[in-house]
């Protein structure tokens, strides 16, 4: 087979037929009208409803559960106990690999957080297992529960976020401090939060002999495929896995969850279709969280408001019983250029689920204290908060030194600024009223997050009608991924999108890797875009092989995909349809692979972040302390833009979720009972659509040769950063209350 | 969930006989019902349901120049009621800061009225609580009690009514008219809500089986349309309960205050109707002075039940502007955010 050159100039590839086109999401119509299937839709015949009953403790062991009562409720089929449950193959407490999280499932009657399946019961209706798991009436054995930042003995973690290095330092932080003209050292907390993914974990497990069909949300399918086929001990040609539609995932639906495990387990006891749904407050548990920190930033600036150092410390918590620990710090490695960066962590263990990734794992957190604190340091030094950051612009990356593979931030800060009109924004805080009265802050936080690729592999196919095939196991959580995948399947065989066959959402297509890291796209479309062209040079061999073709002897190189049709590079009059080729081979279809992989190489030269600018307007009642975000601005620059319409979403839907971190979200957890009081919707705030501002979104032009060979860096994540610091920074700007606890309540500033 | 029993009484007297027995409750639009008893909280062995019975929806000009509200009106409806919202602002505004449009266009006047603490102590059963279980204690001191009582509470109970609707309505005098089992009686709507003392089990003053089938406005309600507001707090600006709430009423004469309403929601376990402010308003002009010492009145028993000294404070400014507002006159159509301290904002979407 020819060299393919697809890194940097794909011969075939026409960006801007189909790829940079604002499509609307194509499976639209299906939800609007109730159409698309997600997981707790599917009812397999002879379905029996699962329920868990979950631990009202934080710590102990469950000494009792009346399982006769529960056996003895009507329509009550069975109770899973740790006493009565089908064996699994491996024991769950073993991490078989890095991505495998302890789990609860009736293992043990050991009770590690509040809100812990200990047991299941299954039914013929919902109705009736919900019942039952009441009348379980379990008692206790109860510890004191290990609650909040300060339980016990802080440790240092051996790793943080994905094995990100615990401590990072360059240069003498203590130097560069004592060498500073001014300095700041400020503490921010910011509390535990939940995903509250729309959709509520689910799973419809059905089990024919030793095959298993699974119907569950899950931005991982073959991750999931993986854990479910080591823990049930059967190979994984036997388990299909369908997970078309997700309603949000955010992260806790990376890996298989505790509960899903347990539908599988229900569902082989019982020997039926098993449902097993997670109520809301379940939801605050089991399946993952943010964890809580307490950041300690300290920066120094030389006289003319240069940083002389940056020191990040971040306290964090994890589970008693497992290990992720939220790498808050991690945020001040790539921003800001100090000649001097220390970041750090330590953590204490508590009795909670185990936290997990959550939309920006570590920059979110790390992003809302890094950014107020350069807001404090800019105040300190009497300099605005924009020129601040301009004057310590990163041109390298700060922690390694190396260039950056592209970085469009100035561009961000000047599109945003002039769309927000921040050159008329006062430099004093409280000095800006509007006609009613109302303070008026203006605040901005740089936003950023790493470019990341993982592994995938996609199959396409060209068939003798002339239409196209892509098939990639790839995950929709809502994002857009069945229509911006679909446009770089189209471009990929040059083919108009309807008229490639795009299959993705289930296990038994090639491995799309994990929904996550705001790197789906990215790495997806990069096996997407490699399979196209190695299937487009297949075809273009039987033509250009052929001297019937009009295409013979241009060689591989020398055609380019169009519209359905091989053009001849140097006489474009000079073409055959694709159906034209395959009917003259007699061949049915051509098909090939093509894979999306992280560039070591590139890598190892160049750091690799999307960049952004957020600028948000609140006003506060000045007697009443009532916080109003009124405006928000964000430019952000993400390499190439797949679908302009679906990534303003994505953007929005970040910025919304970083004025929920400055302002609204928090799970309040009781402190000596270690019980989340507030696990609903209802009192778990997130803003309602009353509190969302005009949002505007600016996407900046931004080509990067070496992320990936499409120029993907990714949005999905990106939005919160900067976004939740730049509405914290504006609520000080209106008041001159620096509040460092989030979210902003309303007595700071009654102070 | 627990089975229960389900009857649709197609009248008021068999509706209370329905319900004479232990367990039995009445159910209306159920928004608050529905997820105490998905909550495992109230336990009901029979459910009533109100919805089928026939004159209880309608709002009625009485001659006298009161009014009376049917117990099955749904909130919205009579929040959108375009004579109602003329005659008494205050409580337009307040319905229409309560909840979110969905639980406004089901949720009934008489459900409102009884609805339950949002204590999250309450809700959390595995909690001790002395209104849900009784002599079982309070989790709620020591706990995580910033948005609980100032007012009125007691060492066994410092949970809030969370009714914004009743704030104004306890502010104008309300009515409670109840059907028992020995009749029909009425009470005023300050005397329905209970503080907790020994028994705060019991929410209110009603007897079981009894049931509000109207409220009434006297006619003197009327006569503070031109300068009545509402004001509320909160942690979001819609779908979120009051941190503190006041309703504010005036009848401005000749540059004085001839009369005076007010009333505090989100302080105590009942709408807190602040009698010893109104009297330092009677006879004298709005001033901010006035209003600084009306609000000190008003809350001049209140204390922290927990951390949350913040409201006292909040609460006296509370009282300020809702007075200032009052007295600048009602707006003539409805804020776009109702009852909002950004109600004034342009640009401002619906609630």
């Amino acid at each position: 087979m020819p060299e393919l050159n697809l890194t940097s100039a794909p011969a075939h590839l026409r960006h801007g037929s189909n790829i940079g086109q604002p499509l609307t999401r194509r499976d639209g119509i299906l939800k609007v009208r109730g159409q698309a299937t997600y997981a707790a839709d599917n009812h397999p015949p002879g379905m029996l409803f699962a329920v868990m009953a979950v631990s009202s403790i934080a710590r102990g062991r469950v000494t009792s559960l009346d399982v006769t009562a529960a056996k003895c409720h009507p329509g009550v089929v069975d109770v899973m106990t740790p006493d009565h449950k089908p064996p699994l193959a491996i024991d769950p407490e073993i991490k078989t690999n890095p991505f495998v999280f302890r789990m609860e499932v009736l293992q043990s009657n050991e009770v590690r957080y509040a809100n812990q399946p200990i047991a299941v019961v299954i039914a013929e209706t919902l109705e009736v297992a919900t019942e039952g798991a009441v009348l379980l009436a379990p008692r206790y054995e109860t510890l004191p529960a290990l609650v909040g930042l300060d339980a016990g003995e802080s440790f240092v973690p051996p790793v943080v976020g994905v094995g990100n290095p615990t401590e990072n330092h360059r240069g003498d932080v203590e130097a560069g401090l004592a060498l500073a003209e001014k300095h700041i050292e400020a503490v921010y907390e910011t509390p535990p939060q939940y995903h509250n993914a729309m959709e509520p974990h689910a799973i419809v497990a059905a089990w024919d002999g030793d095959s298993l069909q699974l119907d569950m949300p899950t931005q991982g399918l073959m991750l999931s495929l993986a854990r479910v086929a080591e823990l049930f001990g059967i190979a994984h040609d036997k388990i299909h896995i369908r997970s078309p539609f997700l309603g949000g995932g955010f992260g806790s639906k990376g890996f298989m969850a505790g509960p899903q495990v347990l539908g599988v387990m229900a569902a082989k006891l019982v020997r039926k279709p098993v449902k097993l749904v997670l109520r809301r407050e379940q939801m605050y548990g089991p399946v993952g969280h943010r964890a809580p920190t307490r950041q300690r930033l300290r920066i120094g600036t030389d006289g003319e408001g240069r940083l002389t150092a940056l020191d990040h410390h971040a306290r964090t918590v994890s589970s008693t019983f497992d290990d992720f620990y939220e790498p808050a710090a991690d945020a001040s490695r790539t921003l800001y250029a100090a000649p001097a960066i220390r970041t750090s962590h330590d953590a204490v263990r508590v009795n909670t689920g185990t936290p997990l990734f959550m939309r920006a794992p570590g920059e979110a957190t790390g992003s809302i204290a890094l950014e107020s604190a350069i807001d404090e340091m800019a105040w300190a030094c009497g300099i605005d908060p924009l020129a601040f950051r301009l004057k310590n612009y990163a041109e390298v990356e700060p922690m390694t030194g190396k260039p950056f593979s592209s970085k469009a931030l100035r561009a961000c800060y000047e599109q945003g600024a002039a769309r927000f009109g921040w050159s008329k924004r006062s430099l004093q805080p409280r000095r800006m009223r509007d006609d009613s009265g109302l303070l008026v802050g203006w605040g901005m936080g740089t936003a950023t997050f790493p470019a990341l690729m993982f592994q995938a592999e996609a199959r396409a196919a060209i068939r003798r009608d002339g239409r196209g095939a892509m098939e990639i196991g790839a995950h929709d959580m809502g994002q857009g991924a069945w229509t911006a995948l679909a446009q770089i399947a189209a471009d990929a065989v040059g083919l108009d999108i309807d008229r490639v066959e795009f299959k993705a959402g289930t296990s038994d297509l090639p491995d799309a890797g994990i929904a996550g890291g705001s790197a789906h796209t990215a790495t997806a479309g990069a096996a997407i875009h490699s399979a196209g062209a190695a299937v487009i040079a297949k075809l273009a061999d039987l033509a250009t092989g052929d001297e019937r073709s009009p295409l013979f002897g241009a060689g591989n190189a020398g055609v380019i995909a169009r519209d359905g049709r091989l053009i001849r590079r140097d006489d474009e009059s000079r073409s055959e349809s694709y159906a034209e080729i395959l009917a003259r081979a007699g061949v049915a279809e051509v098909e090939a692979r093509g894979t999306g992989a992280p560039n070591p190489a590139a890598m190892e030269e160049y750091a690799m972040h999307a960049h952004g600018a957020v600028f948000a307007e609140v006003k506060v009642d000045p007697e009443l302390g009532q916080i109003r975000v009124t405006r928000m601005v964000g430019a952000f620059a993400a390499g190439r833009i797949v679908n302009p319409h679906l990534v303003k979403s994505q953007l929005f839907g970040g910025m919304i979720w970083g004025m929920s971190f400055a302002l609204h979200e928090e799970a309040i957890t009781d402190r000596r009972s270690g019980r989340i009081m507030n696990a609903n919707l209802g009192e778990y705030h997130i803003p309602v659509n009353a509190d969302v501002p005009p949002l505007d979104v600016i996407t900046v032009e931004e080509h990067d040769p070496h992320v990936n060979a499409l120029g993907i860096k990714g949005v999905g994540e990106i939005g919160i950063t900067g976004s939740a610091g730049a509405v914290a920074n504006a609520v000080w700007h209106a008041t001159g209350v620096r509040v460092r606890r989030f979210p902003i309540r309303i007595e700071e500033l009654l102070k | 969930m627990k089975p229960f029993d389900y009857v649709r009484p197609a009248t008021v007297a068999e509706a209370v006989a329905a319900a004479a027995q232990p367990g039995a409750t009445y159910l209306a639009a159920g928004t608050n019902l529905l997820d105490l008893m998905k909550g495992g909280v109230s336990r009901p062995d029979r459910l009533v349901d109100l919805t089928h019975l026939e004159g209880l929806d309608a709002i009625e000009r009485l001659a006298d120049g009161g009014l009376r509200i049917g117990a099955l009106v749904s909130n919205a409806d009579l929040a959108h009621d375009p004579e109602f919202a003329k005659s008494y602002p205050v409580v337009a505004e307040a319905l229409l800061s309560g909840a979110s449009a969905q639980l406004r266009n089901a949720a009934t006047v008489g459900g409102n009225l009884l609805q339950r603490t949002r204590c999250a102590y309450f809700y959390d059963t595995a909690s001790r609580c002395n209104k849900r279980d009784a002599g079982s204690g309070c989790d709620a001191r020591g706990g995580e009690n910033r948005t609980h009582a100032v007012l009125g509470w007691s060492e066994n109970c410092i949970a809030t009514h969370p009714s914004d609707f009743c704030v104004p309505l306890v502010a104008l005098g309300a009515i409670v008219e109840i059907e028992g089992k020995n009749g029909r009686r009425e009470i005023a709507l300050d005397e329905l809500h209970r503080l907790p003392g020994d028994t705060p089990e019991r929410d209110s003053a009603l007897e079981h089986g009894d049931l509000i089938v109207a409220v009434r406005l006297p006619p003197a309600a009327r006569g503070f349309a031109a300068h009545a507001r509402y004001l509320k707090v909160r942690e979001r600006t819609s779908y979120a309960f009051a941190m503190v709430s006041a309703a504010a009423a005036l009848r401005i004469e000749n540059g004085k205050i001839s009369e005076a309403r007010l009333a505090l929601g989100g302080v105590a376990a009942k709408p807190w109707r602040a009698r010893a402010a109104e009297d330092v308003l009677r006879g004298v002009a709005p001033t901010a002075d006035v209003f600084q010492e009306a609000a000190w009145r008003a809350l001049t028993d209140a204390k922290p039940s927990g951390d949350n000294a913040f409201k006292i404070a909040l609460a006296r400014r509370i009282v300020v502007r809702a007075l200032t507002l009052a007295a600048a006159g009602t707006p003539a159509r409805m804020p776009a955010l109702p009852a909002s301290p950004f109600a004034s904002t342009s640009g401002a979407i619906h609630a």
